[in-house]
């Protein structure tokens, strides 16, 4: 079963743990500035919103790269950067309409999530719940349930 | 280890920015942050010297598990002499700016000198250089001087930690502020920061925090940590439900709610203005105050409050720069601007803590100087004319104006930033300043609760909830409970607490955490993050090291005995209501004995024999 990152921001405090647990686990180091996940405040409204790469079906990142140095995970369904074949050329930066894949200027080469190999260390730092690693088929479940819940099925007088 | 080893010493009046290695020897005896800064403060300052002078210096430090995954662990400090106290000043903040610092690759920064023209202190990783503040930021509040630089720098990932116009006044308990509502709050480190000609610290960094001894049990101790928080009632939902606003009816319903200048303990309107009270919806325009909960860097509690001021409230609705959400309504301040003042208005509590905020104020000392004003103001002893309006307890209007002026240094607002202590000693009524060594208690009264009383007392930085939480064990049972009017074991604990607590601050994490987490929870952290040995009994010694260091300073400062005291109010009058009716603070049955169980003679001085078991 395919599954992919799901986020519900109003769960989320700003925290960060996130930003560490990605850093630490592509880079070794707990530095936000390394992270492929990022969490935005919109401090005015009182809203925290994580934001990483979605994995397209059909990758804008994936299709443009010049040397296909970036390809398909076929357990995970990552669209991974393979960093000896990247060229640093960042035209996958500019073809993703979510901005997810960036530059890293200490390797050279661009970098974007690639789920950690099925076991996204955003979602098991998250303390809240509000990135969490579920069936690529069904990231709507939770938001159903709450609602299905919601829903007054009792017969009326 | 997890340090970089490496500080970075400005010299302000030379415009210099030197880097420079850490004494490790030092980090061995001290840790860091609290510890480590006070450690390199007492070596570098003279204990007598004026803290608004040059030959002052000012210590932004951070702690080994700053920018971590421990939770909580984004902590920072500052360190100098306080110019409200006179005392040895630490002030501890957290949102996003210390783990920053360290991403950065600096463990510390020691600021000394003053710059002949207003700067701000510029650092990308390596580099740190001096920029001028004038024509750009001087003169500006907290939020558009964060503003301002990143702009500037066309840097949206900068943090900035600054001081607002209060500091640049010489208000004598203005605050560091950073991420616009975090801030080092305590004794005027932002005062002396002002006194220096420094604005700003604004920081990148890109190279993060490595060299952790031993990673996998740094994770796995870490994770456990986590799970503690997060099991625990008042970490894993008091907090993060109500904030540190859950105390304001708990503490109230046992009497322990110091009121209108601590004449009560108990506060009829404390349910108006508590943390439930936040989530309920406005009858003026249907919405809840609170919008959101928010986390410090790394912290798993998100004990931090988000709210939206009231738009039709009278204080902002001329104002639309206050309607966007903001940091606050935070318990201190709630305490500081309401109950000290007998005001219930939740939404002029919440303006008093954004204006804070914005201008970089201490919301505990501010407002208790306002309660002192107050009182004065009910005796005649100051009058409707010198204030230029009138000034009685529950005026949330006065209180607001009060604030206001303060911050800006006008008018009446010029006396009330000297503090309560200046104030009330200008006006022939020394007793009317509800505070220890010059700086005003926060939020718990010192009779309800005995070792907290004997805790202000005792206070390194003058009175304080954070050098030593007896409100942990005598009202919420935390690790075990105590009666609040019991005064036998008190010292006993309170030495132990003070101890524990000096070295969450020297770690990098955050005290909150001490609800849920002891020494044995934190110190696998460390000793995962940290080489060496790292043990719980080394941790405690360290404690108590630190403790009589800072101690040391203050005698050497000029302090005695006689200023281990409390105002007359709290040892002569009994509380008039409530659960703990009748009872003064008995620091004539403790303060010997918590002499007595730190090493000290009678005077307080610690003994050689104590001096020599510490290493000091």
């Amino acid at each position: 079963m395919l599954k992919s990152l799901s986020i519900d921001p109003t769960k989320c405090t700003g925290c960060l743990q996130c930003e560490m647990a990605c850093s630490y686990e592509h880079e070794g180091v707990f530095n936000t500035a390394k992270s492929r996940i990022k969490v935005f405040d919109f401090h005015h409204e009182g809203r925290k919103v994580p934001y990483t790469c979605t994995q397209c079906a059909e990758a804008w990142c994936l299709h443009a790269c010049p040397v296909e140095a970036i390809k398909v995970d076929a357990g995970t369904g990552a669209k991974m950067v393979f960093d000896n074949i990247c060229v640093g050329c960042k035209v996958c930066t500019i073809s993703c309409p979510f901005g997810t894949v960036n530059y890293n200027s200490d390797t050279g080469k661009v970098m974007k999530c690639d789920l950690c190999g099925g076991d996204p260390q955003c979602a098991e730092a998250c303390p809240t719940g509000a990135i969490t690693y579920v069936d690529a088929d069904w990231t709507g479940l939770e938001k159903m349930r709450k609602w299905a819940a919601a829903t007054d099925t009792a017969p009326r007088a | 280890m997890a340090w970089h080893r490496k500080l970075l010493r400005v010299n302000l009046t030379n415009g210099t920015c030197t880097p420079e290695p850490l004494n490790m020897e030092w980090v061995n005896d001290y840790l860091g942050q609290r510890g480590l800064a006070t450690k390199y403060f007492c070596e570098e300052v003279d204990a007598k010297v004026d803290p608004l002078s040059p030959e002052n210096k000012l210590i932004y430090t951070t702690g080994p598990l700053t920018g971590t995954m421990a939770s909580t662990g984004g902590r920072y400090s500052v360190v100098t002499k306080g110019p409200l106290t006179g005392a040895i000043a630490c002030s501890n903040s957290g949102g996003y700016f210390g783990a920053e610092l360290r991403f950065a690759g600096w463990d510390m920064i020691i600021l000394e000198g003053k710059s002949p023209r207003p700067v701000y202190l510029h650092i990308e990783n390596d580099k740190a250089e001096l920029l001028l503040a004038e024509d750009f930021i001087w003169g500006k509040s907290v939020w558009d001087t964060e503003g301002l630089i990143k702009k500037r720098h066309q840097d949206p990932l900068m943090r900035v930690s600054c001081i607002g116009r209060a500091g640049e006044i010489g208000v004598l308990y203005a605050a560091i502020v950073n991420d616009l509502h975090r801030a080092a709050g305590r004794s005027g480190v932002g005062t002396v920061m002002g006194s220096k000609n420094l604005k700003a610290v604004a920081v990148r960094g890109t190279k993060g925090v490595g060299g952790i001894a031993d990673p996998k049990a740094f994770m796995a101790a870490t994770k456990a940590g986590k799970k503690v928080l997060h099991d625990n009632p008042v970490t894993g939902q008091g907090l993060p439900k109500y904030g540190t606003q859950v105390l304001m009816n708990v503490i109230n319903e046992i009497g322990a709610s110091p009121t209108r200048n601590s004449q009560d303990v108990q506060f009829e309107g404390a349910a108006k203005i508590s943390g439930e009270a936040m989530h309920e919806k406005r009858p003026t325009d249907g919405k809840p105050h609170l919008i959101t909960n928010q986390a410090c860097f790394g912290c798993t509690i998100a004990c931090g409050r988000i709210s939206q001021i009231d738009e039709t409230h009278f204080t902002v609705k001329t104002r639309p720069e206050y309607w966007g959400a903001n940091g606050g309504l935070e318990y201190e301040a709630a305490w500081a601007f309401g109950n000290a003042n007998g005001v219930d208005d939740l939404e002029a509590l919440q303006f008093c803590n954004i204006l804070c905020n914005e201008e970089g104020l201490d919301p505990i000392t501010l407002g208790s100087t306002i309660g002192a004003v107050m009182e004065l103001y009910e005796m005649g002893v100051i009058t409707k004319e010198e204030i230029g309006f009138e000034a009685p307890f529950g005026s949330a209007e006065a209180v607001t104006r009060l604030a206001e002026m303060t911050a800006r240094g006008e008018g009446f607002g010029k006396v009330i930033g000297l503090g309560s202590k200046r104030l009330c000693e200008k006006y022939g009524h020394p007793e009317l300043s509800m505070s220890v060594k010059g700086q005003e208690f926060p939020a718990y009264d010192g009779r309800a609760l005995q070792g907290m009383g004997l805790a202000y007392a005792t206070s390194n930085r003058g009175a304080c909830h954070l050098r030593g939480y007896m409100v942990s064990t005598e009202v919420l049972g935390i690790p075990f409970k105590t009666e609040p009017q019991a005064t036998e074991g008190k010292p006993e604990l309170l030495k132990a607490f003070q101890d524990a607590t000096a070295v969450v601050d020297s770690a990098g994490i955050c005290v909150f955490t001490t609800f849920a987490w002891g020494l044995p929870d934190i110190q696998p952290q460390i000793q995962a993050a940290c080489e060496g040995d790292w043990s719980l009994e080394k941790l405690n010694v360290m404690g108590e090291r630190i403790w009589n260091m800072e101690r040391e300073f203050n005698l050497k400062a000029g302090f005695t005995a006689k200023d281990d005291t409390l105002p007359p109010r709290l040892l002569k009058e009994g509380c008039k209501t409530g659960p703990q009716k009748g009872a003064v603070t008995r620091l004539d049955i403790m303060m010997p004995k918590y002499y007595e169980v730190r090493g000290w003679d009678t005077e307080g001085v610690p003994t050689a024999e104590t001096k020599v078991r510490l290493g000091l």
